[in-house]
């Protein structure tokens, strides 16, 4: 457990001290969204219906972003080998880095979600049910993000290949999420939602860094 | 090299290699190694380029597994590849933070022996070459482990800081340490044991039959 929490606060520490890669992903995010206005026109209520969509496709591509360095950059100057010889499981290296990549681009996205939320119109009052989903889909985007860089790693073209990987995996991801941020215009309960995004997590929280560790293992090889 | 069935009175070997064969694509790369290793060893590994010593450290270490034969470990092991795994803009002592709060060795000590002690705020891109290698070899010493894994320490070191090297390895065998070594510049050590492996490169291509 002391590895493992230590594992993450290397990667904690590595990210306050290159805070380029979390800015970029939060930049990226806000740019994109406030660019739906610019084509779309400035219609409130068109912002406003599509607003909480545009926040969800924004945070899935925004995530995407740092997944090429998150294994990669280990790999290339040898940490991933120390870090597999740690003595932890190539399950738990793999989930301490997805924890980490969570809590360096799943929370500061989280956290800009609220000003491009208010931005795009969305009321106050659906705005904890958004962020709420958006909270266990970052997570979902994370083990599934995680699991695909390192299936990828060591393959030539594996920056190309990543979000053709992790795309359609994330599509469950995005209807279920959508559905229950949606839940309040529409006047729905947004039970079902998040009963089928916690469902996903659930699914995802075992076998994405089962998977991940499989991939790390070939990667260092 | 035929492997020597210990008499029983010995302790049982830090580490057993036995008729380890490893393949990278279709090529054969180690072809039926032996080697133990007891404590206070100190094996040298030589061969020319490409003849796999790096390969079978990382069959050794678990970093790889054996395509046939079996690797038998009782010890923890401490590992410094061919790369100093530095992240450039972090400090020497945070590079080297998760070592030590996963090893036993006490930082201070390790950056004074190693001479390194007025780097420790510096960042790692600063660094050079030589003081990379001595710092990633502070690794080695903070993991506190008995077997080290070590694949060409020496590069880019100067022959004061080889010296230091080699005073270091002789206080860790003194201690019940051991330790296989790749280089190809001779070592300050005494009573090394040495094992060649020849090149498979011109050998004769493997086909499944």
């Amino acid at each position: 457990m002391t590895a493992f929490l230590a594992l993450i606060d290397r990667d904690l520490r590595m990210a306050y001290r290159f805070g380029a890669d979390t800015l970029a992903s939060l930049l990226f995010f806000i740019l994109c969204g406030s660019l739906f206005p610019l084509a779309l026109g400035p219609s409130p209520d068109l912002l406003r219906h599509m607003g909480p969509g545009i926040v969800w496709v924004c945070a899935l591509l925004a995530s995407l972003l740092p997944l090429d360095r998150l294994f990669g950059s280990e790999l290339e100057d040898g940490s991933l080998d120390l870090l597999m010889l740690t003595g932890l499981p190539a399950y738990t290296v793999a989930f301490a880095k997805m924890i980490a990549h969570w809590l360096t681009t799943g929370l500061p996205l989280l956290i800009a979600a609220v000003p491009l939320g208010i931005m795009l119109g969305v009321k106050s009052g659906e705005l904890p049910l958004l962020l709420l989903g958006l909270m266990l889909g970052t997570m979902c985007l994370s083990l599934l993000g995680g699991m695909a860089a390192s299936v990828v790693l060591g393959a030539r073209r594996g920056g190309v290949l990543l979000p053709l990987l992790v795309l359609p995996l994330a599509t469950p991801v995005l209807i279920f999420g959508a559905a229950s941020s949606y839940a309040g215009q529409l006047g729905a309960s947004p039970a079902a939602g998040f009963d089928l995004l916690g469902a996903c997590l659930l699914a995802m929280l075992p076998l994405c860094p089962l998977a991940a560790g499989q991939g790390l293992k070939a990667a260092v090889g | 090299m035929t492997p020597q069935p210990p008499p029983s009175a010995l302790p049982p070997p830090l580490l057993d290699v036995r008729d380890v064969t490893v393949f990278r694509g279709d090529r054969l790369v180690l072809d039926g190694v032996s080697l133990s290793l007891f404590s206070g060893d100190a094996m040298i590994l030589t061969g020319p380029n490409g003849a796999g010593k790096s390969t079978l450290l990382r069959t050794i270490s678990g970093l790889r597994k054996p395509d046939g034969g079996t690797v038998e470990r009782q010890t923890e092991l401490a590992w410094l590849g061919h790369q100093d795994a530095l992240k450039p803009g972090l400090t020497l002592t945070q590079n080297l933070a998760l070592a030590a709060k996963l090893g036993t060795g006490h930082m201070h000590e390790v950056l004074e022996t190693l001479d390194l002690t007025f780097l420790a705020d510096l960042p790692a891109r600063l660094l050079s070459s030589g003081q990379k290698r001595r710092a990633a070899f502070a690794r080695v010493m903070l993991s506190g482990a008995p077997l080290w894994l070590l694949d060409e320490p020496t590069v880019g070191l100067d022959v004061a800081s080889i010296e230091r090297l080699g005073a270091i390895m002789a206080e860790h065998r003194a201690k019940g340490g051991a330790m296989i070594v790749t280089t190809h510049v001779p070592l300050p050590l005494e009573n090394t044991r040495s094992h060649e492996l020849p090149s498979l490169a011109n050998a004769e291509p493997l086909w499944l039959s």
